[in-house]
């Protein structure tokens, strides 16, 4: 199934070169794919996830391994940041 | 002391500077800045007063930790009653004006009455002197700036000045500091304009001394730098992204305002982001962003810089603006951009020099133009009225209506009264997106529900600088919350508005909060002011600051039907995102932090509440 995986800020360098212009990748996972799994694959260091959104709804840490990824769903992540 | 004692009362209708005693007692209440100066003008101002009357006044007021070692100790406020919201006026600024201000011996500078010509007041440490300024009158801010470096021969003068929209009446007019940091808000500029006081230039060289522990103070503001420079946000996100970094965030959480909030996620975001600052341009190669810059003392450095694309339409026959210049912040990337459908980045950075240039507040000036491009799709306004096509999505248009309202031209002039005087002259008030006539920033009430209730409740007005609750509901600083409820947010509201009003009053910068607690301020003021500053006393500084503020805009005429938000918030549920099908909460809110506040439900605080506050 096809979903969509954002990397925003410095976590933009641990996607494909190509796709850091627009911070997306749309990719085919397997059905019962978790948003750890993702996080793993893109050898993303757990301690610069602080911000996780599916279809922009916050996941806690703990929802990580237990969130299963459905189709067309799209995954954010960030580093801590802030603004104002 | 932290304190210079001392503060200088300029009257500009005899044309006499004088020096007076800082009130110590007050002090020990108000502590500085924002507190401290509310209550000289609540004292001092009739809070019915024609903000653009000779009987309104304006402070420039520094905070005890301003000038002083401390990070991000460069900040000073102005303090008037606005022209834009009739309300209490209070914008903060960063920079190095306000700690020149300190090195120069005041601690706060009161202008009351009017002059009879365009004035300066110039400074050099305790001898102050207004000087003419009708060669200024009619220049830009950064002209402004050059001429009085150039003829006091001292580059090292500290400048702080309108442009032309405050002369011109802009009711969101800004006093503009150091070329690129403002008081922004609620036409603090507008009121100096009316006063025909052009500028402000000081040079001080005494420093900050009486510091009321020194080494007690050195451990204290160590510690809290080392603070800063450790968490994650203001160690390296801020420095590295500046505040442009929220700029995914809030349109991937659906809160985005976006072509007048009709709609709450904006399908250009990811081209006007911070991320896209950094990269290299189609046309030439180079990023849009070049590096950060930090105000005085400041460990953090959020402050962008930027160099146009020198091709750009804006900016292809005007060499001036291809240099080195302050660089895109998120509030005015959302304001001139996503609430006007343009994703134009090199048009939202020429809109934004302009506002630094000229002196606007680019939020009201954004929100102002997104209200203008609702009546021109609507067809209440032509082309023939407004002198250009102005669609939701037109760079061109946003451009042009800029420089028009700064200079007073055209459509300009309507554009400069604001989008709730605009929309009602046109007979649609509903377009109008503000609280209390003030436009409000860059998260939609509707998806980040305590943010309803910052709007409604501000004492200036909409603002977001006044319980920034977006840390906890979107950012999870201190601690996460659901931006999509409305339980619990009344408490919320209240702890970060008080907390806020704290830090607004210590000289420092409230970007701080985002690593920094009231415990981490405590021992920095304490060991720098006379007097027991316990966590307490802060505590009870920022509810007092909060309600005597309130006060004042009681005795103006709002009430609680002025706690309210624009009528889209509550009747047009948001169409995309996580807050799809959601509206503002806000009635649900009010009452409850009506309670919270020992307000009745009128929105008056009890005596009860008074008397505990001492007010």
């Amino acid at each position: 199934m096809k979903v969509v995986f954002k990397l925003f800020a410095t976590l933009q360098d641990y996607l494909p070169a190509e796709a850091r212009r627009t911070s997306t990748v749309h990719i085919e996972v397997d059905e019962g794919t978790r948003v750890a799994d993702l996080i793993r694959r893109y050898e993303i260091p757990e301690a610069l996830c602080h911000l996780v959104l599916v279809d922009g709804v916050y996941l806690h840490p703990r929802q990580w391994v237990s969130r299963i990824l459905r189709e067309g769903e799209t995954l954010a992540i960030w580093p801590p940041v802030a603004g104002g | 002391m932290g304190w210079n004692r001392k503060i200088l009362r300029v009257d500009l209708t005899k044309g006499t500077c004088k020096a007076e005693p800082l009130n110590m007692e007050w002090a020990q209440e108000y502590l500085g800045q924002r507190g401290l100066a509310t209550k000289y003008i609540v004292e001092e101002v009739d809070p019915k007063v024609d903000p653009l009357s000779p009987g309104n006044k304006l402070i420039m007021a520094t905070g005890p930790l301003t000038g002083t070692m401390a990070s991000t100790g460069g900040r000073y406020s102005v303090i008037t009653k606005s022209p834009l919201t009739g309300a209490i006026a209070c914008s903060n600024s960063g920079g190095y004006f306000g700690a020149e201000m300190k090195f120069a011996g005041w601690d706060m500078i009161i202008f009351e009455g009017k002059s009879p010509k365009p004035v300066y007041l110039s400074i050099e440490n305790d001898k102050a002197e207004l000087k003419d300024a009708s060669h200024l009158w009619g220049k830009t801010v950064w002209d402004t700036e050059e001429i009085i470096k150039k003829s006091h021969q001292d580059p090292q003068t500290r400048v702080s000045s309108i442009g032309r929209a405050g002369e011109n009446g802009v009711l969101y007019a800004c006093i503009v500091n150091d070329l690129h940091r403002a008081a922004g808000r609620s036409g603090v500029g507008t009121v100096m304009g009316s006063k025909n006081l052009k500028a402000v230039a000081i040079r001080g060289t005494q420093g900050v001394s009486g510091i009321k522990d020194f080494k007690g103070f050195l451990a204290a503001t160590t510690a809290a730098k080392k603070v800063l420079a450790d968490n994650a946000v203001t160690g390296q996100a801020l420095p590295t992204y500046g505040t442009q970094v929220l700029m995914n965030v809030i349109n991937e959480i659906g809160a985005m305002p976006t072509r007048n909030s009709r709609d709450v996620q904006f399908e250009g975001a990811r081209k006007i982001s911070g991320e896209a600052m950094h990269e290299p341009r189609a046309s030439d190669g180079k990023p849009n962003l070049i590096g950060n810059q930090a105000c005085f003392g400041c460990t953090i450095a959020c402050g962008r810089t930027s160099k146009m694309d020198k091709s750009h339409f804006s900016v292809a026959n005007s060499p001036k603006y291809w240099g080195a210049t302050g660089g895109l912040e998120y509030e005015s990337a959302w304001a001139l951009g996503s609430h006007n459908g343009i994703d134009d980045l090199e048009a939202l950075t020429f809109a934004q020099i302009i506002c630094n240039e000229d002196g606007m507040d680019p939020i009201s000036l954004g929100s102002t133009v997104s209200a203008a491009m609702e009546l021109y799709e609507t067809g209440v306004l032509t082309k023939e009225q407004i002198g250009v096509e102005a669609p939701f999505g037109s760079a061109e248009a946003l451009v042009e209506l800029c420089k028009m309202t700064a200079e007073g031209r055209g459509f300009g002039k309507e554009l400069g009264l604001g989008s709730r005087r605009l929309c009602e002259k046109y007979g649609h008030p509903e377009f109008s997106m503000t609280v209390k006539s003030q436009e409000y920033p860059a998260y939609d009430p509707r998806g980040i529900q305590g943010m309803g209730l910052t709007y409604a409740t501000s004492n200036r007005g909409a603002c977001h600088l006044r319980s920034y609750t977006v840390a906890s509901e979107v950012l999870g600083i201190p601690v996460k919350t659901d931006p999509l409820v409305t339980e619990g947010k009344a408490g919320l509201v209240k702890a970060f508005q008080d907390a806020t009003a704290a830090f607004d009053s210590s000289g420092t910068c409230i970007f701080t909060t985002f690593a920094w607690s009231l415990a981490d301020l405590q021992p920095q003021i304490d060991t720098a002011c006379e007097g027991n500053w316990t966590m307490e006393k802060l505590a009870d500084l920022g509810e007092r600051v909060w309600n005597m503020e309130r006060l004042f805009n009681n005795a103006a005429g709002f009430t609680a039907k002025d706690d309210d938000l624009p009528a889209r918030l509550k009747t047009e549920p948001a169409k995309t995102g996580p807050a799809k099908g959601l509206v503002s909460g806000i009635d649900k809110m009010k009452p409850e932090y009506y309670q919270l506040r020992g307000w009745d439900q009128n929105g008056v605080p009890s005596k009860e509440t008074l008397d505990r506050l001492g007010l």
